[in-house]
């Protein structure tokens, strides 16, 4: 691969130009501007040609590697095939050239589609109410944690301040937890890699908010204790939050609201097939039951009597709602089951969400339809393990039992070579592949989490699990091409130590 | 093998105590600097902070993770180690050389809550 690391500034070249604006035939002024919004000086763009401009992006598209390029199978992210359609339909101008602010009678079409997508979740995981809105997992998860406390509020239950995390959570949980102004407890997992039930026995009280969980958990394990979990939990007056992370390997087949979970979220740029990764937009709608259903936030699609979608912004629009009743049931005296929009847990978005991602996951959908949703989960466990049981010769794997869709080995079998999970991650790189992801879960000290999904062939699995083979090999007989790799890259081992103690954080300081 | 020190105390939480008379020396064990990798920043007390048993007192952050640090014993932060604001791999090179923060303890007795070198190398070898 060339390597290519120019700015479109270094490129830029006095009077060169790509394209020709045409003549400002009307009489505008930059003078009818305040004074204080007028530039004084010309804005420093780059000057080149469109054929610089086409190199310069493909060239750096090239450095890049995404699931259209090769096997990425990086656990916990579900890396799966974004298939075209999906792109084709969010292209379409009747959707793409909507504006957030057009008035809802004209576009009736978009917000039936976010009802009807919410609906689909809904039917999915078994949860009442959708809210499209958050933008992110981890948003998804902190719109979830607002809920919960505004529920425990609306009650007068305000000494519920604690939420419990397993040490297997994903790390946004408990940062989502503290954001949401919670305490986080941790309850430990047992032998066999699944929630101690005897360890959260004595930590429930009637200070708990309520639990957060993640099924399968990150070692990629069905937690089934749930039901006894879910009715220590209620017992004790907590709600049971589901992080949607690892839902691919249940879609259509368990669903989240059956386990007992009161709030959940789901990433859609994991399990529905829209873009994931660099940074992207992504989308985490949070599903909950119906108790909860009036403290999803604002803004939300609702539906008059004749069925015109409008949109509610979290005003009170209840008949006896005294004049100028505030937001969020602070004055209107409404129940906290009003429906309205006045009991919502806040808002958590300027408009409906990511609506482009939003329909992206909703084409997915349809195409898959009812039948083929349901072969998602049993292909991605398969998969996954197929690679588990193939390469548990060369690398450790600490919990044998069968997985769901995907799994943690903790280094190599043979850990006397000094060869690290970091080594083996770098080396993958050399042979086309993208590393999974190590070093979490933390229970183990040089995890490595492998999730194929369900879009990958038998023969790309078999050239994943073939190089791996290699690359344990290669350990034994010359662990230095290990410790110093990658050698094909544009970028070879980066100094993450120097880097994160020295940062350079400006391209001038480089 | 991580290696340890004869005679200071240990916590389930992977850091040591050295009693100097009233005051409490406080770091984070060779196991623990050796399982967090290369360390990036250390996040400490100020002087004056009062802390319980078992209370999170800072935090170390390498290129793997972040793990929060927990006080073994009450008391009072009297000294922190500022030398570690700019080398946190101090900690690296040498963990039991390189103390964290010193504490004026306020129940020595919890002191016997803690492992010694044997103990503390046998729970390790669990992990």
């Amino acid at each position: 691969m060339k390597y290519y690391d120019k700015l479109i500034f270094d490129l830029s070249k006095e009077g060169r130009q790509g394209y020709s604006l045409p003549v400002n035939k009307w009489e505008t002024s930059a003078s009818d501007l305040p004074a204080g919004l007028q530039r004084t000086a010309a804005p420093a763009l780059p000057q080149v040609s469109e054929l610089d401009v086409v190199r310069h992006y493909t060239n750096l598209s090239q450095m890049n590697f995404g699931v259209d390029s090769g096997f990425y199978p990086l656990g916990s992210c579900t890396m799966k095939y974004n298939p075209k359609i999906n792109e084709e339909i969010a292209a379409m101008p009747a959707f793409a050239g909507l504006h957030p602010l057009q008035p809802a009678q004209t576009v009736q079409g978009a917000l039936r589609l976010y009802k009807d997508l919410s609906h689909a979740l809904s039917a999915i995981t078994g949860m009442a109410e959708f809210t499209l809105d958050p933008f992110a997992g981890a948003h998804g998860e902190l719109t979830g944690l607002m809920v919960i406390r505004k529920y425990h509020m609306s009650r007068g239950d305000m000494k519920r301040t604690r939420i419990i995390v397993p040490d297997s959570a994903h790390g946004t949980n408990p940062a989502s937890a503290a954001v949401c102004g919670l305490e986080i407890v941790q309850v430990k997992s047992n032998a066999a890699g699944l929630v101690d039930v005897e360890d959260l026995k004595p930590l429930l009280d009637d200070t708990i908010a309520g639990i957060m969980m993640t099924n399968p958990n990150t070692l990629g394990l069905f937690e089934k204790d749930i039901k006894e979990i879910a009715a220590l939990v209620h017992e004790c007056g907590g709600l049971l939050y589901y992080d949607g992370a690892n839902m691919n390997p249940l879609m259509g087949v368990v669903r989240p609201g059956d386990m007992g979970f009161d709030v959940m979220h789901l990433n859609l740029h994991k399990t529905f097939s829209t873009p994931h990764g660099g940074g992207g937009p992504g989308a985490g709608p949070v599903g909950v039951a119906a108790h909860l259903a009036s403290h999803l936030p604002v803004p939300k699609v609702m539906e008059d009597e004749d069925g015109t979608l409008y949109i509610a912004d979290g005003t009170c629009r209840c008949e006896n709602s005294p004049e100028g009743a505030g937001v969020f049931g602070e004055v209107c005296g409404c129940s906290p089951e009003c429906m309205c929009g006045c009991q919502a847990c806040g808002q958590i978005s300027g408009f409906m969400g990511n609506f482009g991602v939003l329909l992206r996951a909703y084409t997915y959908i349809l195409m898959l339809g009812k039948q083929n949703i349901k072969m998602v989960g049993p292909l991605a466990v398969l998969g996954a393990n197929y690679i588990k049981e193939s390469l548990k010769d060369c690398f450790k794997l600490p919990i044998p039992t069968v997985c769901k869709h995907e799994f943690v080995f903790d280094g190599l079998l043979d850990q006397s070579t000094g060869v690290t999970t970091l080594d083996i991650a770098k080396r993958l790189l050399d042979y086309g592949f993208h590393a999974p992801t190590i070093y979490f879960p933390l229970l183990f000290h040089q995890s490595i989490m492998i999730e194929p999904t369900e879009t990958e062939s038998k023969e790309t699995l078999d050239g994943f699990i073939e190089i791996m083979k290699h690359i344990a090999a290669e350990a034994s007989a010359d662990p230095e091409s290990l410790k110093t790799a990658p050698h094909t890259t544009p970028v070879r081992r980066l100094d993450e130590t120097t880097a994160a103690r020295q940062p350079v954080l400006r391209y001038k300081d480089m | 093998m991580a290696k340890t020190v004869e005679g200071l105390y240990y916590s389930e939480s992977h850091e040591w105590v050295k009693v100097e008379g009233n005051v409490a020396v406080i770091g984070i064990t060779d196991f623990a600097q050796h399982a967090m990798g290369d360390l990036s920043y250390v996040d400490m007390p100020e002087v004056d902070d009062e802390l319980e048993a078992g209370e999170e007192f800072g935090a170390v952050e390498s290129v793997k993770a972040a793990s929060d640090l927990f006080c073994p014993v009450s008391g009072t932060v009297v000294e922190i180690n500022e030398a570690l604001e700019d080398a946190p791999e101090l900690l690296n090179e040498d963990a039991f050389a390189n103390w964290i923060m010193k504490v004026e303890m306020s129940d020595p007795s919890e002191l016997e809550g803690l492992m010694d070198a044997a103990a503390y190398e046998a729970m390790c070898a669990n992990e």
